[in-house]
């Protein structure tokens, strides 16, 4: 039986890796067979991350975090979790592979998933122009006509690198301001390459083989309109990956999983959970580590508390046979 | 990287379309982490159906005709040959047992 099952491997998953590793917990990192690193292997630079004046390139970063925790003893597994049982003391944590591990204390750091319109041909030519990684697709787009859906930070870090690219990018956004941070609205405004469509939303994609152009209604009036375009970059934020753990955790109305105050604690104890997946707000690089630090030490104190218990039992049972 | 051998637009023709053999082309680039990823399974699913599929890599960046010809937008992208003509492409890396469904055709 292990100590500790991390599932995950953004920055909440490694940071918690790494405590648990110092506190000799031994942890075990489930970290996805290909998606490992989690968001931040899809981005270019980072700059927002204390410790690294000149910026790092996010797979860079994941990397170094990943060898952070290996340095004290984290063992790391390139599969992904099919199935949960977190109820009772023993928890079990079952992988796309067939084995199953038994653990006192999970760590779930499932991060989120891109989200999608939701229009009937958004499947259909995902991958023939619709796309939701400009860094893994933009290359595709030299000299075309292309838009990013969207109004946050990735939004604009999407349509500034896809410039390097395109002839011109359109920036489609519901509202008539921009949710993005004030460095990265600048460096979208002064692109001579980038353009904005206000108020508008995307309500249909065309194209046969590939993205062709879509439809576009007014917020404000409801009027429609088409737009040419050679590809159509996805950036309307994320959905926490919480599937694996429906009936048996409790979520909040954002769809997040429910922890106590501040702390990492789920609606079942021995059950921890940090980063983007108890956090509808921040989503933030910074703020996923320190929540794994949180999620770490609270499985620490638990398992702690646990053997104290053990102790006292074995203890008071010795006191009764004498 | 993979272990898989790399065709080119020079070899296409020869490797590719003139084959006997059912082949999978893994369309990659040095930039695309998806596409570090999938590739170790990619090694894999060719070492254990290697009677069944053949599974080469093609860098679009050094490629750049025969991913134009085939209008690759998004990497990693597979497609399965069979006597020149595609039969099957799937787009994405995937976990193995996910990928092993989408080929399964290919595979049994």
């Amino acid at each position: 039986m292990r100590d500790v099952v991390i599932i995950g491997s953004g920055p909440a998953g490694w940071t918690a890796a790494i405590y648990a590793a110092r506190a000799q917990l031994k942890p075990l990192v489930i970290a996805s067979s290909v998606e490992a690193g989690g968001e931040l292997m899809n981005t270019t630079e980072v700059e927002n991350f204390p410790g690294f004046p000149e910026g790092v390139m996010g797979p860079d970063l994941m990397v170094k975090m990943q060898q952070q925790a290996e340095r004290f003893g984290t063992e790391v597994l390139l599969d992904d979790v099919v199935a949960v049982e977190l109820e009772g003391p023993v928890k079990r944590v079952v992988t796309g592979s067939g084995e199953t591990f038994e653990s006192r204390t999970v760590i779930i750091a499932t991060g989120s998933a891109y989200r999608r319109l939701g229009l009937p041909d958004e499947d259909r030519l995902s991958g023939h122009g619709v796309s939701w990684c400009a860094t893994c697709d933009g290359f595709f787009f030299r000299q075309k006509n292309i838009a990013v859906v969207g109004g946050g930070d990735s939004a604009m870090e999407e349509a500034t690198f896809l410039t390097k690219f395109a002839d011109k990018v359109t920036v489609i956004h519901r509202k008539d301001t921009l949710r993005a941070s004030k460095i990265m609205q600048e460096r979208a405004f002064s692109n001579d390459k980038i353009e904005f469509a206000w108020n508008k939303e995307v309500v249909g994609i065309s194209g046969t083989e590939a993205v062709t152009g879509v439809t576009l209604r007014d917020t404000t009036d409801g009027s429609e309109s088409h737009l040419d375009l050679d590809g159509l970059f996805i950036a309307i934020g994320n959905e926490p990956r919480v599937h694996l753990f429906h009936g048996q955790l409790e979520l909040t109305e954002f769809g997040t999983i429910k922890v106590e105050g501040r702390s990492s604690k789920t609606s079942v104890p021995g059950v921890f959970a940090a980063g983007d997946v108890i956090d509808p707000t921040y989503r933030q690089a910074v703020t996923a580590a320190a929540s794994g630090t949180v999620a770490a030490l609270d499985a620490e104190h638990y398992l702690a508390a646990l053997d104290q218990a053990q102790v006292s039992v074995t203890a008071a049972a010795l006191q009764a046979a004498n | 990287m993979s272990a898989a051998k790399a065709v080119t637009d020079a070899s296409f023709e020869a490797d590719v379309l003139n084959s006997d053999k059912t082949i999978l082309v893994d369309f990659w680039a040095e930039w695309c982490g998806p596409c570090r990823a999938v590739a170790p399974i990619l090694d894999q699913i060719a070492t254990e159906h290697a009677d069944k599929i053949e599974i080469v890599k093609l860098n679009v960046d050094e490629n750049p005709a025969t991913a134009a010809k085939y209008q690759i937008t998004s990497i990693p992208a597979m497609k399965v040959y069979q006597g020149g003509e595609v039969k099957k492409t799937v787009i994405g890396a995937k976990p193995k047992p996910a990928l092993e469904h989408d080929l399964a055709e290919f595979l049994a």
